[in-house]
Parts: C-alpha cells; sequence; structure tokens
C-alpha cells in the first residue's frame, strides 16, 4: 500500500461512513442550528483553502507563477457565469499559454 | 415526467466535471486505476478533488484523507434529509448511501411530492454516478497521455475547479469573511508546517465563525 492507495481507499471509507451514518440516525441527532451552520461553512474554508494552496505554493513556498493567470480566468469567468467546465478547461488553456511564452 | 429530464441533463452536466477530477488525479501523480476507484468508491466531488490535491501539493495520507473527509461530512446531513423520504435497509440503504450528494439531494428537496422526489433523488443519484465515473477514465486516460501537465494547464485545473466548487457556497457576508480568512491563514502558514496541515487547519476558522448566529 503506498499513499496513493491510503487516499483513495481512506477518503472512499470516511465519506461513505458519513453518507451512512446520516441515514441511519434520528433526524433530531443533527438538527441544532450550530451544526447545521458550521456544516455550511467547513466546504467555504477548506475549499478557499485549497484554492490559495494550489495557485500560490510550490512544496512549502509561497510563488506567483502560471498558475494565477488561470486562476484569474476562472474567476472572471465564474463571474460571467459561464459554465464550470469552460472555466475550468479555459483556466488549462490560458495557464498554458503563461507556462510556454515562460 | 420532466423530473426525470431533469435529473438526467443535470447528471450528463454534472457528470462532465468528472473529466477534471480524472486530470487533476493524474497531475497529482495517481494512477487511472487508483482514480477511477476514487471516483467510484469516494463519489463525491469536492472531496476527490480535495484528497487529490492535497497529496499533489506534498501532503500526507492522513491530511489528505481528514480534509476529503471532512469536505464530506455535508453529505451525512443530506442523508438525514433524504432517510425519513426513501426508508430503505439493507443493501438498499448502502446503495442510497453512496448515491446522496448535493445533486441528488437538490433535485428530490426541489419536487413537490414525494414521489416524485424520489424519482428525482434515485435517477439523479445513478445518473450522475454513471456519468461521473465514465468521464473520469476519459479525464484520466486523456491525463496520461501528456508528459509535462504542467505545459497543458493541468497544474492550474486544480485550483480553478475549487474555485468554481467554493463559488456556489459563497453567499451572506459570512461566508465571503470565512473565505477570506482561510484563504490567507492557508498561505500564512505554509511555509511553517507540512503541507495539508495549512489546508485541514482552516476547519477550525469555520467553527468559530459559525459558533455564533
Amino acid at each position: 500500500m503506498n499513499i496513493f492507495w491510503i487516499t483513495a481507499l481512506g477518503t472512499s471509507g470516511a465519506c461513505f461512513i458519513f453518507k451512512y451514518l446520516g441515514h441511519s440516525v434520528p433526524e433530531s441527532w443533527l438538527a441544532h442550528p450550530r451544526v447545521q451552520r458550521i456544516n455550511l461553512l467547513i466546504p467555504v474554508a477548506l475549499l478557499s483553502a485549497l484554492v490559495a494552496i494550489q495557485s500560490f505554493t510550490d512544496k512549502t513556498k509561497l510563488v506567483v507563477d502560471h498558475r494565477m493567470a488561470g486562476v484569474s480566468f476562472a474567476i472572471a469567468a465564474f463571474i460571467a457565469k459561464l459554465p464550470f467546465p469552460v472555466a475550468v478547461f479555459g483556466a488549462a488553456l490560458v495557464s498554458a499559454i503563461i507556462y510556454r511564452i515562460h | 415526467m420532466s423530473v426525470k429530464r431533469d435529473s438526467l441533463s443535470l447528471s450528463f452536466a454534472v457528470g462532465v466535471y468528472g473529466a477534471a477530477f480524472g486530470a487533476a488525479s493524474v497531475a497529482a501523480h495517481f494512477s487511472v486505476l487508483q482514480t477511477c476507484a476514487i471516483s467510484l468508491l469516494t463519489f463525491s466531488g469536492a472531496s476527490q478533488f480535495a484528497a487529490v490535491g492535497v497529496v499533489g501539493a506534498g501532503g500526507g495520507a492522513l491530511s489528505a484523507i481528514a480534509t476529503g473527509a471532512l469536505l464530506g461530512t455535508r453529505n451525512g446531513l443530506y442523508a438525514v434529509r433524504m432517510a425519513p423520504l426513501l426508508r430503505v435497509k439493507g443493501f438498499k440503504r448502502i446503495v442510497a448511501a453512496q448515491v446522496t450528494i448535493d445533486e441528488s439531494t437538490g433535485i428530490a428537496l426541489a419536487q413537490k411530492n414525494e414521489d416524485e422526489a424520489r424519482i428525482g433523488f434515485w435517477w439523479t443519484g445513478f445518473g450522475v454516478f454513471i456519468f461521473w465515473n465514465l468521464f473520469t477514465l476519459l479525464g484520466a486516460l486523456s491525463a496520461g497521455l501528456l508528459k509535462d501537465p504542467a505545459a497543458y494547464g493541468l497544474d492550474a485545473l486544480v485550483p480553478a475547479a475549487f474555485v468554481g466548487l467554493v463559488w456556489p457556497r459563497l453567499s451572506g457576508r459570512k461566508s465571503y469573511v470565512l473565505a477570506a480568512l482561510a484563504f490567507i491563514c492557508a498561505l500564512s502558514l505554509a511555509p511553517f508546517v507540512p503541507a495539508g496541515v495549512p489546508i485541514i487547519s482552516t476547519s477550525l476558522l469555520a467553527i468559530v465563525v459559525g459558533w455564533r448566529q
């Protein structure tokens, strides 16, 4: 087992447990407004952190490179309400162009 | 019936994202087989992108799993909403659990009566499952042909996908403040702690920001 299989199977197992527990516990258990609020906010925090790390770091160094151009394109595309695949593959295209120019 | 048509068109539109995941996962050095296993077994977009993203950025398996798992908790809350509607046991409950995701729950909650809600849940659940896994394979195979992923922009595709995943969740002042804090916090920690830790640690910010109304 290497890190890739451990990650693949571990993430799968953990995600399935949450899905299955949700189908099995009484609805009242998770009805607390605080639980609901935090549950909505956790993805906002983690996904924003992932945008930051994936755009501006290389290993543990902070960097600004071709990826920023791609991500900027994606943000503009989402503001313009373009569909997800257009925004994401467009971002890849823009980033690739800048990478090749350098 | 329009609920079936809605379910299938949503399934296809969402399933296409699977190609982005397949490409991102291969760019993070997962094999095609591992990539397909993640889509089949994890079957939750944000968790999948996060897990391969953390490993791709040099993080360990534990922080990858923890980040993926935390992004998967919301499916548990969807399941709590869906359980009284579906009332399934045994193997059917296992299947229902696996296809309890943003889209199947969203379609079910948008229906006017319980019968249509159940149809919407199952059609969307299975529909997304089929297209998501199919496009994952296509994306992984295509990306596997590329020698230098950065030359094709695959290293920007991942953060761009995260922008797309967080975008619909930004509504209200709190979420914008939290997004900005998490962004700054992750970059501030990155040079000093092991990869993966800056990401998972921002879940604490979510708890602090969400504690009070």
